[in-house]
C-alpha cells in the first residue's frame, strides 16, 4: 500500500500564555449529491433557477403529500462509501430530524440518524511532506437540504426560496482526527477529489454544493494519545461546532481563531460551553448562534411515511465493481508506470480531468517528457487565462502530435514552444503547421555539414582557439543554427562540430 | 324508481345497467337529500356541479357500455381527502381556503372507477376525535335518536359526517380513513358497514396525514357487498406512497359467497372488558352463536397484550402526528394569524398554530412532542414501539394457530349524546377506541358490522379481524354474519 511510505505528521500546537496547546478537530461535511432530481421529489436540482421554480408538492410540503426514494442518490451514497473504503450497511432508514423554520416546510428534515447507510471508512490525507494522516471517517448518511431564506431584500420581510429544499445531501462524518487548520483543509481538500473522481458530488464549494462544520476542541499535549489508546472523549477539551463553511480558506482561519478563543477562555480558568458558533470572514471571529435556552430538542424518530432502506449485495457489488480508479492509486500507478516524481504525479492527479488528459498525452510516449508539457507549458497557459482543462483550447491528440515531433527530432524543444503557442491560440494539427511553415528541424547533415564547413572556412582562428579550449564549440555550434534559422536539430550539429574540429 | 338515494351501490349499479335509472337522477336525489338534511351538517363542502358534470359523463359511458365498476354511483368523500380545486381542510381552521391543486390516489381512484363526488364530509379535526365535536365546522349529528328522546347523538369519530351521510340515504357511500378505529366506530353507531383494510392497501397520497403509520383509507357503506365494491375501486398499489403495497386486488364481491364452513373465528378473552354494558356483551355472544351456526368453528383466544394498545396508540399516534402537523405554520397556504408590530417567526408560528389548531389537536401536538422530546423518548415512544410489536405478535400468533378471523364488539357503548363528553378526562374519549386501535397499531385489516339495536334503539356494531391482505376473506366472513344478523333497521327521519 501506498500510504505506508508516509509518516504522521505533528499536530499543530499553539503557545498559550500558560501552555502549550494542542487541536483537536472533527468535520461533518455535507456533500451535495451530483444528481437531476431531489432525494424525495421528482423536482430538478438545477442550480441557478427562478426562486421556487424547482418546487414539487412534496418540496412544499402540501397536505398529504409522501417521500419517494430516489434511486439513483442511494446509488451515489454507497459508491461514495465504497470510494472511502467504508462499510456499506445494506439496511437502513430515515429519521424526521423536527424543528420550526420557514425553509424547512415539512417542520422536519429526512435524514439518518439511527441507522446511516454508509459506516466506518478512512480518507488518507496527504500534507506535501511526505507526511500523511489517516482521517477515520464514522458514518455517512442521506438528508434533504433545506431551502434558503433571504432577510435582506425588504426591511419588513423575510423571503424562502424552496429550490434547495428537498435537495440530496450527503453527510460524511469524521472522527477527531483532525490535528490543526492546514490538515483540516487538506482534508476537505482530499474529499472533494474523491468525490469528483467518483462523479458522486461536484466539489463546488463556491454555489455550497460542498460545505462543513468543524468541531473543534483543545487539549494539552498527551491528551490526545489517552484518547486514542481508550476513544475516551473525557480526555478531550469540550467542542465547539463551527457551522456551514465553504471555503478552505475560512475553514483554516476559523479553527485557528476559534482555537485560540478555547484557549485564552481555559487557561483565564473558565470552562468551554459547547455550542455551535458562525465564522465571521469579515471580522475574523467565531460568535455564537444561539444561547442554551434556544438549543433544539430534535425530537428525532423514525419517519412512519418510508420503509426501511434494503439493498442487496449483489447491486452493492456493481457499484463496486464500476468505481473509477481512485486518487491514491492513480498517483501510485503515474509514478510507477511513467516514472514521475510525487509532486508532478500529485499535480496530474489532482482533477481526474487532469490526470485523464495527462494519461492520453502520455500513452505510448515518454511520461516524463509528456507530464513536462502538461504541467508546465499547459496548465501554465490555461492558468494565464483563467481557463482549466475542461476547456482547453489544445485537445491531448494535438499535444501529443508536439511531443511526438520532438521526440523524432522533427523540431527541437525551443521551436517546439513557438508550435504549442500556435496550436493555442490557433489550432490545427501540429505536423501540417511545422510542415506548412517551415519549421521542421534541419537533420539532413549535409546541410548543416555545408553551413559548418563555410563558418570553418571563414573562422581559421576560432578554429584554433577552439582546439585548445574545447567549450568554444559552443561558439560553432551558435553559428551554425544562425545560418540555419534555428531549424538545425542541435544535437547534429553538436556531433559534427565536435567531429570536424577533432574535440 | 323513488327514493333513489336510499339504494345500495349494487342495487344503483344494477339498475343503472338494466337502464332503470341515470346517473344524473340517481345524482339529484342524493343532492336534494343533502339539501333536506342540513341539521345533520353531514356534508361540509358541495360540489353539486362536479357531481352532475360527472354524473353525465357517467351516463354517456353506460350508454355506449363502456362503463367502470362503479360508473355513476354518487359518494361522499370525507373532508381529509385532497381533492383538486375543491376545498379540503381536514375539518380544521387552519386549512381556511386551502384548494389543492392535486387530487388524492383515493378519490382520484373512485373517479375512475366513475363513482360521482357529492362533496365533502364532515370530521374530526384532523381526524383526531371520536365524536365528531372537534371539526371546525361543528360536530355531524347522529340520524338516530334514542326512543322518544329528541337529544342529539354524536354519529362518532372522526369519520362521523360519511357515517350519518351514508345512515340518512345523502349519498350511497361515503370514504372514511382510520387511525384508531375512525371508520369503524362510527360505523357501528349508525347501523353501517365500514372497513379499515390492511395497512399498505390504500395509498395515503393525498389523504392529510395524521398517524403516518396507522392511516388507512377505507369505504363506509350500507352493506358488505357495497364494502366490496368499493373497496377495490380505492386500494391498489401507488408508487407514489412507500408504504403502500404491490399487491394484486382481487375481485372481493366475488369472493362474498356467504359460506363459511369450516372458517376459525377466535374470540379473545382479553376484550371482555369490566365495566362493558350487558348489551355489547349479549350482541357478542350472538354474533359469536351466528357465526356457529354458520358452520365457523369459535375458539376462545387470547390477545395477551390487549390492555397496553389504547397507551401505547396514544403515544404513537400523537408522536407522529405533532411531527404531521408541523408543516401547518402559516408559511405557504391555509390560516396566517395577524401580525402584531414587532413580531417575528415566532409569534407568527405560536399565533397561527393557537388559532388554527383546536384544543383536542393542540393536546395531542403537545403529548407528542413531549413523548418524542430528549430525556422521555425511551421511556415513551421507543417503549411504545415495543409493545406494538408485542401487540401485532399476538395477532400473528394466533393466525398462525389457524384462526381465520376474530369477532369483537366494534365500541363499548351504543352512540352517546353530543356534548355528555365534554366535561369527562379526554381520556374517557379514548376509551371509544379500546376494541379498535389494536388493529391498526398490528397493520390488520378491521371491518364493522351493525349487528342489533339496544333496548333504546341505537344500532350495535360487531368488529371482524381479519389476516393480512384477506380483506376478501373478511368481508365474506362479514357477510355471513350480516346475513344472519339480518339487520335491517333505519333511522326514523326527523331532519
Amino acid at each position: 500500500m501506498l500510504d505506508l511510505t508516509f509518516e504522521t505528521p505533528k499536530p499543530k500546537t499553539i503557545a498559550g500564555a500558560k501552555h502549550d496547546w494542542e487541536l483537536v478537530i472533527g468535520m461533518e461535511v455535507h456533500a451535495q449529491v451530483a444528481s437531476q432530481a431531489k432525494l424525495f421529489s421528482g423536482a430538478s436540482t438545477a442550480f441557478g433557477a427562478e426562486p421556487n421554480s424547482n418546487v414539487s408538492f412534496v418540496d412544499a410540503a402540501m397536505p398529504g403529500m409522501l417521500p419517494v426514494i430516489n434511486e439513483f442518490c442511494v446509488e451515489q451514497a454507497v459508491r461514495t462509501g465504497l470510494g472511502l473504503k467504508a462499510e456499506i450497511n445494506l439496511k437502513s432508514a430515515f429519521d424526521r430530524k423536527n424543528y420550526f423554520y420557514p425553509d424547512l416546510p415539512q417542520g422536519y428534515q429526512i435524514s439518518q440518524l439511527y441507522q446511516p447507510i454508509v459506516g466506518e471508512g478512512e480518507v488518507l490525507v496527504e500534507m506535501g511532506d511526505g507526511t500523511a494522516r489517516r482521517v477515520r471517517i464514522e458514518r455517512i448518511h442521506m438528508e434533504q437540504d433545506a431551502g434558503k431564506s433571504i432577510h435582506d431584500m425588504d426591511p419588513n420581510m423575510s423571503f424562502v426560496d424552496l429550490n434547495r429544499t428537498g435537495v440530496c445531501l450527503m453527510e460524511i462524518v469524521s472522527r477527531p482526527d483532525i490535528r490543526g487548520p492546514e490538515e483540516a483543509a487538506a482534508y476537505i481538500a482530499k474529499l472533494r477529489q474523491i468525490l469528483r473522481y467518483l462523479g458522486t458530488c461536484d466539489g463546488n464549494m463556491q454555489n455550497g454544493n460542498l460545505r462543513a462544520d468543524v468541531n473543534v476542541s483543545i487539549c494539552r499535549p498527551g491528551a490526545y494519545e489517552k484518547y486514542q489508546e481508550t476513544q475516551d472523549f473525557s480526555h478531550l477539551g469540550t467542542r465547539c461546532e463551527i457551522k456551514n463553511m465553504n471555503s478552505m480558506r475560512f475553514i483554516q482561519a476559523a479553527i485557528e481563531y476559534e482555537a485560540r478563543r478555547q484557549i485564552a477562555i481555559v487557561e483565564a480558568g473558565g470552562k468551554v460551553d459547547q455550542e455551535t458558533r458562525l465564522y465571521d470572514p469579515d471580522k475574523n471571529e467565531t460568535r455564537s448562534m444561539r444561547s442554551k435556552e434556544e438549543a433544539h430538542d430534535y425530537r428525532y424518530f423514525p419517519d412512519p411515511d418510508l420503509l426501511p432502506l434494503e439493498i442487496e449485495q449483489a447491486w452493492v457489488d456493481d457499484i463496486a465493481a464500476s468505481l473509477p480508479e481512485l486518487p491514491d492509486d492513480k498517483k501510485a500507478r503515474f509514478i510507477k508506470d511513467f516514472g514521475l516524481t510525487d509532486y508532478d504525479a500529485s499535480v496530474l492527479t489532482a482533477e481526474v480531468e487532469s490526470a485523464a488528459y495527462f494519461e492520453e498525452v502520455a500513452k505510448g510516449r515518454n511520461g516524463k517528457l509528456a507530464a513536462n508539457w502538461v504541467i508546465n507549458e499547459l496548465f501554465g497557459r490555461l492558468k494565464k487565462e483563467d481557463h482549466d482543462i475542461t476547456d482547453s483550447p489544445v485537445s491531448p491528440v494535438q499535444l501529443g502530435g508536439i511531443i511526438d515531433l520532438i521526440a523524432s527530432d522533427a523540431i527541437s524543444g525551443k521551436i517546439a514552444k513557438d508550435l504549442f503557442e500556435i496550436v493555442y491560440t490557433e489550432g490545427g494539427d501540429p505536423a501540417e503547421i511545422v510542415e506548412k511553415r517551415g519549421m521542421k528541424q534541419v537533420t539532413d547533415t549535409g546541410a548543416i555539414e555545408a553551413a559548418l564547413d563555410e563558418i570553418i572556412a571563414a573562422n581559421p582562428a576560432q578554429v584554433e582557439k577552439a582546439k585548445v579550449n574545447p567549450k568554444l564549440a559552443g561558439w560553432f555550434v551558435g553559428q551554425v543554427m544562425k545560418a540555419t534559422g534555428g531549424k538545425a536539430n542541435p544535437k547534429a550539429v553538436n556531433d559534427l562540430v565536435a567531429a570536424k574540429l577533432g574535440l | 324508481m323513488s327514493d333513489l338515494n336510499t339504494l345500495t351501490l349494487a342495487q344503483a349499479r344494477d339498475a343503472l345497467r338494466k337502464g332503470e335509472t341515470t346517473s344524473v337522477a340517481l345524482t339529484e336525489a342524493c343532492l336534494a337529500a343533502i339539501e333536506g338534511a342540513g341539521a345533520l351538517n353531514a356534508f361540509v363542502h358541495k360540489t353539486p356541479e362536479i357531481a352532475l358534470e360527472r354524473a353525465k359523463a357517467a351516463d354517456a359511458r353506460l350508454q355506449s357500455g363502456d362503463a367502470p365498476k362503479m360508473c355513476g354511483l354518487p359518494i361522499g368523500i370525507k373532508d381529509l381527502f385532497c381533492t383538486k380545486g375543491v376545498p379540503s381542510q381536514a375539518a380544521s381552521r387552519i386549512l381556511e381556503g386551502f384548494k389543492p391543486e392535486y387530487e388524492s390516489t383515493v378519490s382520484q381512484q373512485l373517479a375512475d372507477a366513475g363513482a360521482v363526488m357529492l362533496g365533502k364530509l364532515n370530521m374530526d379535526e384532523f381526524a383526531m376525535g371520536s365524536s365528531n365535536e372537534t371539526s371546525c365546522y361543528g360536530n355531524a349529528v347522529n340520524p338516530w335518536r334514542r326512543g322518544n328522546d329528541d337529544a342529539a347523538l354524536t354519529p362518532g369519530g372522526s369519520s362521523g359526517g360519511s357515517a350519518a351521510a351514508v345512515a340518512a340515504d345523502l349519498c350511497l357511500a361515503a370514504t372514511g380513513t382510520d387511525t384508531g378505529g375512525s371508520i369503524r366506530q362510527p360505523a357501528a353507531f349508525v347501523g353501517i358497514t365500514g372497513i379499515k383494510p390492511t395497512y399498505g392497501r390504500c395509498s395515503r397520497w393525498g389523504i392529510v396525514a395524521f398517524a403516518s403509520s396507522l392511516d388507512q383509507a377505507g369505504p363506509m357503506t350500507k352493506d358488505v357487498r357495497d364494502a366490496a365494491i368499493m373497496l377495490e375501486a380505492m386500494c391498489g398499489h401507488d408508487p407514489k406512497d412507500s408504504t403502500s403495497a404491490d399487491l394484486a386486488v382481487p375481485d372481493f364481491e366475488a369472493m362474498l359467497t356467504g359460506d363459511i364452513r369450516g372458517k376459525v373465528i377466535g374470540i379473545p378473552r382479553e376484550y371482555r372488558m369490566d365495566g362493558m354494558p350487558e348489551e355489547i356483551e349479549a350482541l357478542w355472544q350472538q354474533g359469536t352463536e351466528m357465526l356457529r351456526a354458520a358452520g365457523a368453528e369459535i375458539r376462545d383466544i387470547s390477545l395477551p397484550h390487549t390492555k397496553y394498545a389504547l397507551p401505547t396508540y396514544y403515544v404513537i399516534a400523537p408522536a407522529e402526528a405533532s411531527s404531521n402537523l408541523a408543516r401547518y405554520d402559516g408559511v405557504r397556504y391555509g390560516h396566517r394569524a395577524k401580525l402584531a408590530q414587532g413580531d417575528g417567526i415566532t409569534e407568527m408560528y405560536e399565533k397561527t398554530r393557537a388559532e388554527g389548531f383546536g384544543h383536542e389537536v393542540q393536546r395531542r401536538v403537545m403529548v407528542g412532542t413531549y413523548v418524542l422530546s430528549a430525556g422521555f423518548y425511551d421511556a415513551y415512544y421507543n417503549r411504545a414501539r415495543k409493545v406494538r410489536t408485542l401487540i401485532k405478535k399476538d395477532f400473528e400468533d394466533v393466525f398462525a394457530a389457524g384462526v381465520d378471523a376474530i369477532l369483537t364488539p366494534a365500541t363499548p357503548s351504543a352512540a352517546f349524546g353530543l356534548g355528555e363528553m365534554a366535561d369527562a378526562d379526554p381520556v374517557q374519549m379514548y376509551l371509544n377506541d379500546v376494541f379498535t386501535v389494536t388493529v391498526n397499531l398490528a397493520g390488520l385489516p378491521g371491518v364493522s358490522v351493525p349487528a342489533g339495536l339496544d333496548k333504546q334503539g341505537l344500532p350495535l356494531g360487531l368488529q371482524l379481524i381479519g389476516r393480512p391482505w384477506e380483506e376478501g376473506d373478511l368481508l365474506n366472513t362479514a357477510y355471513a354474519l350480516e346475513q344472519a344478523a339480518g339487520f335491517l333497521a333505519k333511522p326514523g327521519k326527523w331532519w
